[in-house]
């Protein structure tokens, strides 16, 4: 039997915000029934893009019912930009912690946020990127980097728990072994660095992850990159050269630039674009 | 809250009388069935009769019992006797339902050295024969295969794999787990070489099992020690299990009508009452070759963790062949052998029942669980467009 937390039954017993949205601006789908679970996010926003209602339905465990239940509360009254933040360990924290093995709930309530903000924003119904690298689930490499970056994964198992990558025939656990590796390989060095940077610290971070790792990178495709600003933990650059009107730009962004920004030097960052 | 428990197919109630019998020996006799003095020969005599009543209940001899820890005991000890016994033959038959008890055994041979065949069923859970005859060899050690399927409940037709395997001179085993005590068995009238039972599925306590060689079967023991159980498992006697499970083959004999009959019908009322009530729903396995006291039903659109969680809200204890329960991703390696649909097989329940469930129990899984689906199928963003005509 699950060890399930008092807030994830009395969600899973109560949701709140359960049911359909006809006149939704947003919605947001993941997962599918052959997978075991799926989640539908539907959501409103006023002019100010602040989210004044979300509506979710739910096919799976009790934790993916409390998983959404507790989005819909969290999100409800933030601005888009507010609810972007979100991360699957803000969910499993505001129920008070998911047992290990159903973490990957979390990790869809995170999923079908990012999906409704995507849509409401009219990107383009993102398709699968990156390589398929678990069939059984259809969990691509950039999924599997990504939950070993944000949730400090060391094992397959733990990939498995938070991205279901690898739970069903097992013949991809080498690969996601060497995901692990790789991510972890450069880990250390970012443990070791203290907690708290000040600002100063952390934008002269920035600027020389940006000129000796990331310009070189863009620069063989033609492209560049420019630092415009840095609030908190937002790091605001531009693109320039090919990336600028590049399609791919958002992956880009997000998965390469992002995730070296983090690595190198500290794993709260959001890198995003804006013009100048 | 009452407890409404219908999940015997994972574990019984200990029968009070069979709670009775154990506990002296416990407390007053404590001696050791090996010892010479009367104290302890007294507890070997017990012992004695305890295997007798074992005997009696699978039709078979005294000397043709061991006892062993559990039925996962049993099967590893029966497998691999039978390969060390015939070093010359390297490969296992099996089916692709087994417990993991036969099942993993057999996959980690098939890794180390052996030959392992699983052989498939169909929607309903039967057996492919055919499959199964046609992959027996003159390398064959032994078959193994489950008289009855612990998830449907569905019946092998082992007396005749085994007879086949005897003309053949392939050893053959079954995991009778889930069904000695359940339904008649007389060992002495087939040619079933090996078959391996569980205390705790018949009433009787857990940490016990047996394991029946025909008389006469080549064997190698399993457990290398003492001269217990005549030299086929070493280790001091689980003294007080063993006359509990003695006691609890007689518990199961004397309930074998009541269970085939006023057992079998309240499964079948609890089944067709819940079909009546819950659309998309439906029966898991082969309702014409079936245990009695077991049921499994597919509730399409919802998931089973969610189904087993409101019910236990309830009182009542059942079990899922959903993946989320068991933590691992992906639902029952039974169902999926059958080829249930993903749809169904994350939202099956199975519902074991015993001698000791009452109707009353019955009519009120009847009444509560058809809300408990609605409500979860209210929340799934599949069952709307599910119940729009095609």
């Amino acid at each position: 039997m699950w060890e399930y937390t008092d807030k994830v039954k009395e969600h899973f017993l109560n949701p709140r915000n359960v049911g359909d949205m006809e006149d939704a601006d947003a919605v947001g789908e993941v997962g599918s029934m052959a997978c075991g679970d799926a989640l539908k996010l539907m959501i409103k926003l006023d002019g100010n893009e602040r989210i004044t209602d979300a509506k979710f339905q739910t096919f799976g465990c009790a934790s993916a019912i409390a998983s959404s239940s507790a989005l819909t509360e969290m999100i409800i009254g933030k601005t888009l930009e507010e609810a972007e933040q979100i991360t699957n360990d803000h969910i499993a924290e505001y129920l008070g912690g998911l047992p290990k093995e159903k973490m990957h709930c979390s990790v869809m309530g995170r999923d079908a946020l990012e999906r409704a903000i995507a849509c409401y924003r009219g990107d383009p119904e993102k398709e699968v990127e990156g390589e398929v690298i678990c069939e059984c689930f259809g969990v691509t490499d950039i999924q599997i980097e990504r939950a070993v970056t944000e949730n400090h994964l060391t094992s397959i198992e733990d990939v498995t728990d938070f991205v279901k990558a690898g739970g069903g025939c097992g013949n991809c656990h080498d690969n996601i072994q060497d995901i692990i590796d790789r991510v972890l390989g450069k880990g250390p060095r970012l443990k070791k660095k203290p907690a708290a940077l000040t600002n100063i610290q952390k934008i002269k971070l920035i600027e020389d992850a940006l000129s000796r790792e990331v310009r070189p990178e863009l620069k063989k495709d033609g492209g560049d990159i420019e630092l415009i600003d840095v609030d908190g933990n937002r790091v605001l650059v531009a693109l320039r050269g090919r990336c600028a009107t590049c399609t791919a730009s958002e992956v880009t962004l997000k998965h390469y630039v992002e995730s070296k920004l983090r690595e190198l030097v500290t794993p709260e960052l959001v890198v995003e674009e804006v013009s100048s | 809250m009452n407890t409404i428990y219908m999940d015997n197919n994972a574990t019984t109630r200990v029968a009070p009388e069979v709670l009775e019998e154990m506990l002296p020996y416990f407390s007053d006799y404590y001696g050791n069935p090996s010892s010479m003095h009367t104290f302890g020969g007294n507890v070997e005599r017990k012992i004695k009769e305890a295997r007798a009543d074992v005997a009696a209940l699978l039709g078979a001899e005294p000397e043709e019992i061991i006892f062993t820890s559990c039925g996962t005991e049993s099967d590893s000890t029966a497998i691999r006797a039978a390969l060390e016994s015939f070093p010359a033959k390297r490969h296992v038959i099996t089916s692709r339902v087994e417990h993991p008890a036969v099942k993993n055994l057999s996959e980690y041979l098939s890794k180390n050295g052996y030959r392992a065949t699983f052989v498939p069923v169909d929607s309903k859970g039967r057996l492919d024969l055919d499959y199964l005859y046609d992959h027996l060899s003159e390398d064959t050690a032994i078959i193994s295969l489950m008289w009855a399927n612990n998830e449907t409940g569905v019946v092998f037709p082992v007396e005749e794999v085994a007879e086949v395997a005897a003309e053949r001179d392939i050893l053959f085993h079954t995991d009778a787990v889930q069904t000695v005590g359940k339904i008649p068995i007389t060992l002495k009238q087939n040619n079933i070489d090996m078959l391996s039972l569980s205390g705790h599925k018949l009433h009787g306590p857990k940490g016990i099992g047996a394991l029946y060689i025909r008389k006469g079967t080549r064997f190698s023991p399993f457990l290398i020690g003492g001269h217990q159980e005549g030299g086929r498992r070493g280790g001091t006697e689980n003294v007080s299990s063993i006359i509990g499970l003695g006691r609890a083959s007689r518990f199961v004999a004397d309930h074998m009508d009541d269970e085939n009959t006023r057992v079998k019908q309240l499964r079948d009322k609890l089944e067709s009452e819940l079909m009546r009530r819950i659309p998309n729903a439906f029966v898991n396995g082969d309702t014409k070759n079936r245990l009695p006291n077991t049921s499994s039903i597919a509730f399409e659109y919802v998931e089973g963790e969610s189904i087993l969680l409101m019910m236990d809200g309830l009182g009542i204890c059942a079990s899922s062949g959903s993946a989320c329960t068991s933590g691992s991703l992906e639902p029952s390696h039974v169902l999926r052998a059958m080829g249930v649909p993903f749809t169904a097989a994350h939202g099956t329940i199975r519902f074991s029942l015993s001698v000791y469930n009452t109707e009353e129990e019955i009519d009120f899984v009847i009444d509560k669980l058809p809300p408990i689906i609605e409500r979860l199928r209210s929340m799934s963003p599949f069952w709307k467009e599910a119940q729009q005509p095609a």
